[in-house]
């Protein structure tokens, strides 16, 4: 075997090395369902506390929600547990149609492919679609699933500044010789919570020839009048050519994606996307869960508007509070606190009060803006919002930083 | 610009169209078994499906699953790091790597994940990665998003494995790639003589057991029981959506470091959410089941050989192999759709494969055998394909 | 080259790399600032880099040779842009 000292010194010293980096990733064991409050074991090994949770995508508190599971009882039931084969040769139950259909109509598309996550959509849907005569233009703040889904594609690449339409515009100039111009954007931006704008980009994409791939993992089912996501919310539905999304976040959360749009776009994906032909597709019980959270959100929009209103609760009470919080509408609301440890020590003390959210820092945000992400559900109710608000308060007066500009933060801390 | 995007793609589409690979989709309304019914009403037995130890619809795995939504609830909405480990995660990854005998794993949401993610953590432009020329799609986009020297050598070919190698020595770490089983012939990967060249030669070893866990080897084990070789190889990855249970699911499990070092950087690992709880708990319940007794293992030997036996006895050209797939080999691309189709009607589900999935000339019919067939399952399906052998004049009258 | 050539160049290189990459002013690059290896530029955008080269000293440089190493540096891309320019 040549699993020699010397390899295993190299990963041990590469391990660390991210420890000493103060960005090993630790996991905390949840022993309860997703939800508002959960238990947790953290460290591993030490006995099962009781948090509020303010930092999963859970944004509809559908997860654990007992229509979905009773869905799911009643698949498993019915449909048995998994395929144990790809879609095209025996892996295609009607209910992977059904859930096909209900997504297009939702989302006001084409047609839809299942995946067997948003990650796999991402994956899959370039090198399906594009050659290398082609270009990519994506914004820089663009999550890792595409970045790598780019990388499997021959097509050329290229980038704009974060929302910025000007450079967009001198991209699509500067390569207006392509045959195909595919410019692609987050919905939500995940750790901002800031919205692309949508509605420049769909006129700037008529203007220049180009098609527009938007991935609304962190906005289908609640951003928007009715929840549709990004493209509800400015105003653009049917123009925007091919929508990528999850069901592992607001959708129940369980697991599969699916890249939704033009007609066409979606036939090539079944014929050639590889994550879809060598990979099986959602298990039927999930399948079951997540047509069950499409009755749910076309029933009403009840979950949304209380989405909505305990984030701005939130928001306003951080605020309030003299916290510095990035800016924007959606439940993502990070609170910025500039400093890398100063993050991991803050996410620390609101595990100790029996809060749980998580410090994000250099390399997921850029350097010097590290941060607490805290994502806001229509699980919550005012209760939580007015415990976490008053930890955080009792946090910030610990730490000394309420009240404090960027500038002042950054002097106390450092960078 | 979507207009003239349109047209192109309507051409492509049609061209796919044109050369027969057009992919179809039969629309299933039961559960995932031996006896399976079609949209069209349709009850066919099911020869198609990698659902080797026939779990897809076991009621104890239904069991599990159902015991956990109610006490884990539907889905984490989080990815692992964050808030999306539950304790089942944790009980499972240990469970797999005590099934292996391996020091540690790390889940996936699929196997194709588990693949697409292990290289680029763990290797550099320094480094060679030497890999079989049929390994799984998965397998070759992974090595895509990694930087190492690429090295290919013929499908089980220890010859030109050993030349691989030998020009491989410059590099820092060699890491040699291989499916246990190939899932078109069905054949096992020289594991003994694979190790011994890496051994030789000093490279590691990575095994892709999707095709072979639940099934190769006495106990289910994988091709790594099969030659004796449990513990020994560096990283083995696999997958819950064939034998084991089939749902959705993957893994890699092998040496510690390894693992610890896909956690902090495997990207699929990292921006996807892991396999909800309610799949972990019936693939914890999956791997007890396989402890506790062989009964389905011994089951698909059983089923294995009897079919391959029957059907090379009725005349058939099978392609030997230790797996549980056996390829039906009629060479004539034609002559495979041909047979499926025919052996649809007499109720019979199969696939049949040809170019470019297959090398040109080599068309066949796949057959995947399962402990979910019982021994009239099999009679009647060596009876089809005796029948419409004789019609299509494959078999003598 | 003369001197004065290649400084212009050099700064004219610069000035691109600050405008197109570079969003916080807080960031100084220099002649030999590594770009790519430390994170400034990714390697999806250099594509842009190579056009503004390719157009604004009318040259072709083949897509072998845009290789992150070449593209790491002001210096290095005045190197590379150099090579095409006396052909």
């Amino acid at each position: 075997m040549s699993y020699s000292e010397k390899t295993r010194d190299l990963y041990l010293s590469q391990l660390a090395d991210i420890r000493n980096g103060g960005i090993f990733k630790e996991e905390r064991f949840i022993h309860s369902s997703q939800a508002a409050d959960i238990e947790v074991e953290f460290p591993s090994g030490s006995d099962l506390k009781k948090v509020i949770n303010m930092c999963s995508n859970n944004y509809l508190g559908l997860s654990s929600h007992p229509d979905v599971i009773k869905a799911a009882h009643e698949g498993l039931e019915s449909r048995g547990y998994g395929m144990s084969s790809v879609r095209f040769i025996c892996g295609t139950q009607d209910i992977h149609r059904e859930l096909e259909n209900k997504v297009t109509e939702f989302l006001g598309t084409e047609d839809t492919i299942l995946f067997p996550s948003c990650m796999d959509a991402n994956a899959g849907v370039f090198e399906a679609i594009l050659t290398s005569e082609d270009i990519m233009i994506s914004d820089r703040l663009v999550h890792a699933s595409i970045i790598d889904g780019m990388r499997l594609c021959s097509a050329q690449h290229d980038t704009f500044k974060h929302s910025s339409m000007e450079h967009l515009e001198e991209k699509l100039l500067l390569h207006s010789n392509k045959r195909l111009k595919l410019v692609i954007t987050d919905g939500v931006f995940s750790m901002d919570g800031d919205t692309a704008k949508l509605d420049q980009m769909a006129r700037l994409c008529e203007k220049y020839d180009a098609l527009l791939l938007v991935d609304d993992s962190h906005a289908t089912g609640f951003i928007g009048r009715t929840g549709r996501g990004t493209h509800e919310l400015c105003n653009v539905m049917g123009r925007i050519d091919i929508i990528t999304t999850t069901f592992g976040k607001a959708l129940g959360g369980a697991s599969g994606g699916c890249v939704s749009g033009r007609k066409e776009i979606v036939e090539m994906c079944r014929q050639k996307a590889r994550p879809y032909l060598f990979s099986n597709t959602i298990a039927p019980v999930i399948v079951s869960g997540v047509l069950k959270v499409f009755d749910i959100l076309s029933a009403s929009t009840e979950r949304r508007d209380k989405l909505e209103k305990n984030a701005a609760f939130w928001r306003k009470g951080l605020k309030d509070a003299g916290f510095i919080l990035k800016e924007g509408n959606t439940p993502i609301v990070p609170v910025m606190l500039f400093n890398a440890k100063l993050s991991q020590d803050f996410s620390k003390e609101l595990f100790n009060e029996g809060i749980y959210a998580i410090g994000f820092f250099f390399p997921v945000v850029p350097n010097g803006q590290a941060r607490i992400r805290t994502q806001i559900s229509a699980g919550h109710e005012i209760h939580h919002l007015e415990a976490a608000l008053e930890k955080f308060i009792k946090v910030g007066k610990k730490l000394g930083i309420l009240g404090l500009t960027k500038d002042q933060i950054i002097e106390k801390f450092g960078l | 610009m979507y207009n003239q995007y349109q047209d192109y793609l309507r051409t492509q589409i049609n061209e796919i169209k044109e050369a027969g690979l057009y992919k179809h989709e039969r629309v299933i309304v039961s559960p995932q078994g031996a006896e399976i019914t079609l949209d069209t009403g349709q009850k066919v037995l099911n020869f198609c499906a990698n659902n080797y130890l026939g779990l897809s619809a076991n009621a104890k795995l239904v069991e599990a699953a159902r015991n956990a939504l109610d006490t884990h609830g539907y889905g984490m909405s989080s990815v692992r790091f964050i808030c999306g480990t539950g304790d089942l995660h944790k009980e499972l990854e240990h469970k797999l790597a005590e099934f292996f005998g391996t020091e540690d794993t790390i889940l996936y949401a699929a196997c194709f994940d588990a693949n697409g993610g292990v290289f680029e953590p763990l290797l550099t432009s320094e480094d060679a990665i030497i890999s079989d020329a049929l390994n799984h799609a998965s397998i070759i986009d992974g090595v895509r998003l990694c930087k190492a020297q690429r090295y290919r050598y013929e499908n089980a070919d220890m010859e030109d494995l050993e030349t691989q190698l030998q020009q491989a020595q410059e590099q820092r770490f060699r890491l040699v790639v291989t499916d246990g089983v190939f899932s078109m012939d069905g054949n096992v990967a020289p594991l003994d003589r694979i190790y011994e060249l890496a051994n030789k030669y000093d490279a590691m070893v990575m095994v892709d057991e999707s095709h072979s866990a639940g099934v190769v080897g006495e106990t289910g084990r994988g091709v790594t029981e099969l030659y004796n070789l449990k513990g020994k190889i560096e990283i083995i990855t696999g997958t819950l959506g064939k034998a084991f249970g089939g749902a959705i699911g993957g893994f890699t499990t092998g040496k510690r470091e390894i693992i610890e070092m896909l956690r902090q950087r495997s990207r699929p690992y990292l921006f996807s959410n892991s396999i909800p709880p309610l799949v972990a708990a019936a693939g914890i319940k999956m791997v007890e089941m396989m402890t506790e007794t062989n009964e389905l293992q011994d089951k698909l030997h059983f089923n294995t050989k009897y079919f391959m036996e029957k059907m090379s006895k009725a005349g058939f050209d099978i392609k030997p192999t230790q797996s549980a797939i056996c390829a039906v080999m009629l060479y004539d691309a034609k002559m495979s759709q041909e047979m499926a189709t025919r052996l649809l009607r007499e109720g019979i589900y199969v696939t049949g494969f040809y170019y470019p999935v297959v090398p040109k000339g080599k068309a066949r019919i796949r057959v995947q055998l399962s402990a979910a067939h019982d021994q009239e399952h099999l009679d009647r399906a060596i009876a089809a394909f005796a029948k419409v052998g004789k019609e299509l004049g494959i078999l003598k009258q | 080259m003369e001197e004065n050539n290649l400084n212009e160049m050099k700064e004219l290189i610069r000035n691109y790399v600050i405008k197109e990459y570079i969003d916080d002013d807080d960031t100084t690059i220099t002649y030999e600032t590594p770009l790519i290896s430390s994170g400034y530029v990714d390697s999806f955008s250099m594509v842009s880099l190579l056009v503004f080269l390719e157009n604004k000293f009318k040259i072709k440089i083949p897509p072998s040779k845009a290789t992150p190493e070449a593209f790491d540096s002001v210096n290095n891309i005045v190197a590379l842009v150099n090579q095409y320019l006396n052909k």
